[in-house]
């Protein structure tokens, strides 16, 4: 059946597919919203300590997600690959730096020797889930806002900045959406820890925490919400392949695909749910609507910028070297080979969901950071 | 300065270099020390004995250190060749993504949800499926090395994809032909077993310092038995596996094998250098001699290369300038053919543009017939299409002669471990402990083989370097390239400081 399907059908199933992953992405991102709260959540080292150890045992996920993230956009549009991670330089490096912190922090803090003390690598951590976060946050917005780069015949990238990438950071609503996702993922943070962590104290705080950092997050949701609705955005004439303006675009876009409002307005309503239910209806079971709320707003924020004839990645350097999915994709030999490769992802993901349900089936105690197994902890 | 000096393709060298050669330090570890928790755990399941949990353990958290910095390195990897080699994302992506890819579907997930169980599951699940995930986290680490080793071979030997002159870029044609190249497979074999090799270097090496210390001296021997099975197989299969390898290498990557042994001048019968002074000054092409020293082994390196004591073997100035009694294109003649190659494309996307079919068809059928060196056409002058000579033959030997070394050690441990007196050999324990150092050197000296004996091309024969890296300001990746040196360096400190640190504290605490 993959074997039959058409080209642009098979660049339209990797965008989603990309799409999915990215999304998942963003909602796994409690881990570094958690790792944020380390200093405003806590009252005691043992509480940051459960903060970690929670944090800990899932921050590879994240990561993991974000590498394959990488991965699928490399394999199905490397045009895209090559032209934002070469001309961005410094907007993914920093992101990059950012992770490489992440990666040693949990394992070195609390080990003796070593070298940069604990509150160093507390502070990597923070980093990682507050700057690597925003500046995430601000590479997405430039699906919307464009970027200052232009492509040669040969589809080589000339950044038409000094400042390869940072200049987008400036944006209002890049900005916005970089703190939005930041305070969405304290959000998220909070809303796991509240379910994975048997401490009332803490878990008090982290339900407070959930609802104030959603609150933090809401202007700057305006912000994006009404950039969508105003916005000239990166149209394609179908006919030719030329790159556009249109005043008002994803709000056509939205208005077009009912599905995609739809999945916007779900995803938020779940996200607003999963929060209240956290801060006053006592329930731990908020992170699920959180992270599945903002899986689906991740996924109609990804179809704006890609589906319905408009440009994902757009130059406002030179409007016609924008990125589409049909103009910067793979072959399609690659396209359907990599198809039949994803049939795997439902069986990585049931193997995943069997493994935690294992794992997560009792709470982290305090008991357990201090117990027999202490050693193994973080 | 730095930037007349050193330009941006420089620089962007230089970083993934370093990048690659600090996260080869926690690798290999990680692929062969993944295999060997889990025999250690195998044992306690099997036995119950409670002794065997607490070795399972200790190397478990030796095992854990190195991995953090392993996963902190191999992140830049990946996304270096977007941010430093965009124009190499752009023209091979549509084929060296897709291994990346599979890389995160197939074996990231299986190696961190594993790893996770293996570490935070001793209560949280049975014990069985303890094991079992201690299994998949050896089984995720080393799936990661096929599809990154098929990618890599991929670079030494491009099969399975054509060029496209419309999208100028290279797309896939064959995924089968990708992943079961023979250069794809001999390089996982060899690099995966080299990393069973140092891990049981490390697992023998530290138990001994524990002998020589006088210190948990039966958990060390179990250890030690244990490693050395493990690291004696595995060596042998570093030989078997080295030599298929080299034989790849002969017949896909001639330039390279000559480089490995300092041949410039191609004959039959020639010769395996034991041991060799390389002349610096020597260039392809003059008069002068290639060693100051060499004691070498006739007809060896015909066996090697292509199975035949008598056989002819290409050497560098038949690689460069052409040899037509034996049928060789030299690189001179391949660079004018490759700047036709270039010309006619240029013609026929110009004329595509405007839409003048009939000259891009004229063009096209040009560019075909010189298609096949096209990526020579960027190459200023022949003797470019030689790697640097000395770096790849002195990695090369030093690998070769350390490789052939540890097998012997992993005897000598299980010659005296059987015998019962290993405690008392304390030359040995001192071997076996300075052994860790000499095989990372070997580790690392077999990276530099592989990746400079490539140069000049970051695609064999395809693309080189200097067309394949980022339109970028040095300056740029000059900055980056000391941020990355900086901070590895500072957490490779901390990462031996930390081990050290479990070391001295040992399994009993």
């Amino acid at each position: 059946m993959i074997g039959n399907l058409d080209y642009s059908t098979l660049q339209q199933l990797w965008w989603l597919i990309a799409s999915l992953v990215g999304s998942i992405f963003i909602a796994l991102t409690f881990v570094q919203g958690g790792q944020t709260l380390i200093f405003t959540a806590t009252t005691n080292e043992d509480e940051k300590s459960l903060i970690i150890n929670s944090m800990g045992r899932k921050w590879e996920l994240t990561f993991t997600t974000l590498v394959l993230f990488g991965g699928a956009l490399f394999a199905a549009f490397p045009l895209f690959y090559a032209t934002s991670f070469g001309g961005a330089y410094w907007v993914w490096m920093l992101i990059l730096f950012t992770f490489i912190l992440q990666a040693v922090s949990y394992e070195y803090r609390k080990k003796p020797d070593n070298l940069l003390g604990a509150r160093t690598y507390e502070i990597f951590m923070f980093i990682n889930g507050s700057v690597g976060l925003l500046l995430i946050g601000a590479a997405v917005g430039t699906f919307f806002t464009g970027s200052q780069f232009s492509l040669n015949m040969y589809n080589h990238v000339s950044w038409e900045t000094p400042y390869r990438g940072l200049e987008a950071a400036l944006n209002p609503f890049n900005l916005g959406l970089g703190l939005f996702l930041v305070f969405l993922a304290r959000s998220l943070g909070a809303m796991y820890l509240v379910n994975n962590i048997d401490h009332e104290p803490l878990t008090n705080h982290c339900r407070k925490a959930a609802w104030i950092n959603f609150l933090w997050a809401l202007p700057f949701l305006l912000v994006i919400l009404g950039g969508f609705i105003t916005m000239e955005g990166f149209a394609v004439d179908p006919e030719n392949g030329r790159v556009f303006m249109e005043k008002g675009k994803y709000l056509h876009n939205l208005l077009a695909m009912p599905a995609v409002l739809v999945l916007l307005l779900a995803g938020l309503g779940s996200v607003i749910y999963g929060v209240a239910a956290t801060r006053f209806l006592g329930k731990d079971s908020g992170i699920w609507f959180g992270g599945i709320g903002t899986a689906l707003v991740g996924l109609a924020i990804f179809s704006l910028a890609g589906y319905n004839h408009t440009a994902f990645y757009p130059s406002v350097a030179d409007l016609q070297s924008s990125l589409t999915i049909y103009n910067a994709s793979s072959s399609k030999y690659t396209l359907t080979a990599m198809s039949y490769v994803a049939l795997a992802v439902p069986f990585v993901m049931a193997y995943i969901a069997y493994v935690w349900k294992q794992m997560d089936a009792k709470k982290l105690t305090l008991a357990e950071l201090t117990g027999e197994e202490a050693k193994e902890m973080y | 300065m730095g930037e007349q000096l050193l330009t941006t393709v420089d620089w962007a060298r230089a970083q993934f270099a370093l990048t690659a050669m600090y996260h080869w330090i926690f690798v290999p570890l990680t692929l062969g020390l993944s295999f060997l928790l889990a025999f250690f755990e195998t044992i306690y399941v099997k036995t119950g004995n409670e002794e065997w949990k607490k070795i399972t353990k200790f190397w478990m958290t030796l095992f854990a250190i190195n991995f953090a910095i392993g996963v902190a390195t191999g992140i830049i990897m990946e996304f270096e060749f977007g941010t430093n080699w965009s124009n190499y994302s752009w023209m091979v992506g549509d084929i060296f993504g897709a291994p990346l890819a599979i890389e995160g579907i197939f074996a990231f997930f299986l190696e961190a949800t594993f790893f996770a169980v293996m570490f935070f599951g001793w209560n949280r699940v049975s014990k069985g499926f303890h094991l079992f995930s201690t299994w998949m986290v050896a089984v995720g680490s080393n799936l990661s090395a096929v599809w990154i080793l098929v990618a890599n071979g991929w670079m030494q030997y491009p099969v399975g994809m054509a060029f496209n002159p419309d999208t100028a870029r290279f797309e896939m044609e064959n995924i089968a032909e990708v992943i079961f190249s023979p250069v794809a497979i001999s390089k996982f074999t060899h690099t995966s077993s080299s990393g069973f090799l140092l891990a049981s270097l490390f697992v023998v090496g530290i138990s001994a310092l524990f002998l020589l210390q006088g210190r948990h001296q039966k958990m060390a021997k179990q250890s030690m038995v244990v490693a050395a099975v493990f690291g004696l197989l595995s060596s042998t299969f570093v030989g078997l596996t080295g030599d298929e390898a080299a034989y790849a290498v002969a017949q896909k990557q001639p330039m390279k094998l000559a480089a490995m042994e300092g041949l410039y001048d191609g004959e039959k019968s020639a010769p395996v250098v034991a041991f060799g002074i390389i002349n610096s000054a020597k260039q392809p092409g003059d008069d002068q001699p290639v060693f100051l020293q060499a004691v070498k082994v006739p007809g060896l390196l015909s066996l090697l290369a292509n199975r035949d004591f008598t056989s002819y073997v290409p050497g560098i100035n038949d690689l460069v300038f052409g040899n037509s009694e034996h049928n060789i294109i030299g690189a001179e003649q391949r660079i004018a053919n490759g700047k036709i190659a270039l010309t006619e494309l240029a013609r026929y996307k110009t004329a595509k543009n405007h839409g003048n079919l009939v000259e891009a068809d004229a063009a096209l059928a040009i560019f075909n017939q010189y298609k096949d060196d096209l990526g020579y056409g960027h190459l200023q002058k022949p003797a470019d299409a030689a790697p640097p000579v000395a770096t790849t033959f002195y990695s090369f030997h030093i690998m070769v002669i350390l490789g052939t070394m540890f097998p012997l050690i992993f005897l000598l441990v299980l010659f005296f471990a059987f015998k019962g007196t290993l405690e008392y050999q304390r030359w040995l324990n001192y071997l076996c402990f300075f052994s860790i150092f000499l095989g990372y050197l070997a580790q690392e000296a077999g990276w530099v083989v592989a990746e400079v004996g490539r140069q000049p091309w970051a695609i064999q024969g395809l693309l080189p370097v200097g067309v394949a890296n980022t339109n970028l300001a040095a300056a740029n990746v000059q900055t980056t390239f000391f941020i990355f040196l900086t901070l590895f360096t500072v957490l490779l400190i901390a990462e031996l400081k930390i081990m050290i640190k479990q070391i001295q504290i040992g399994p009993e605490a």
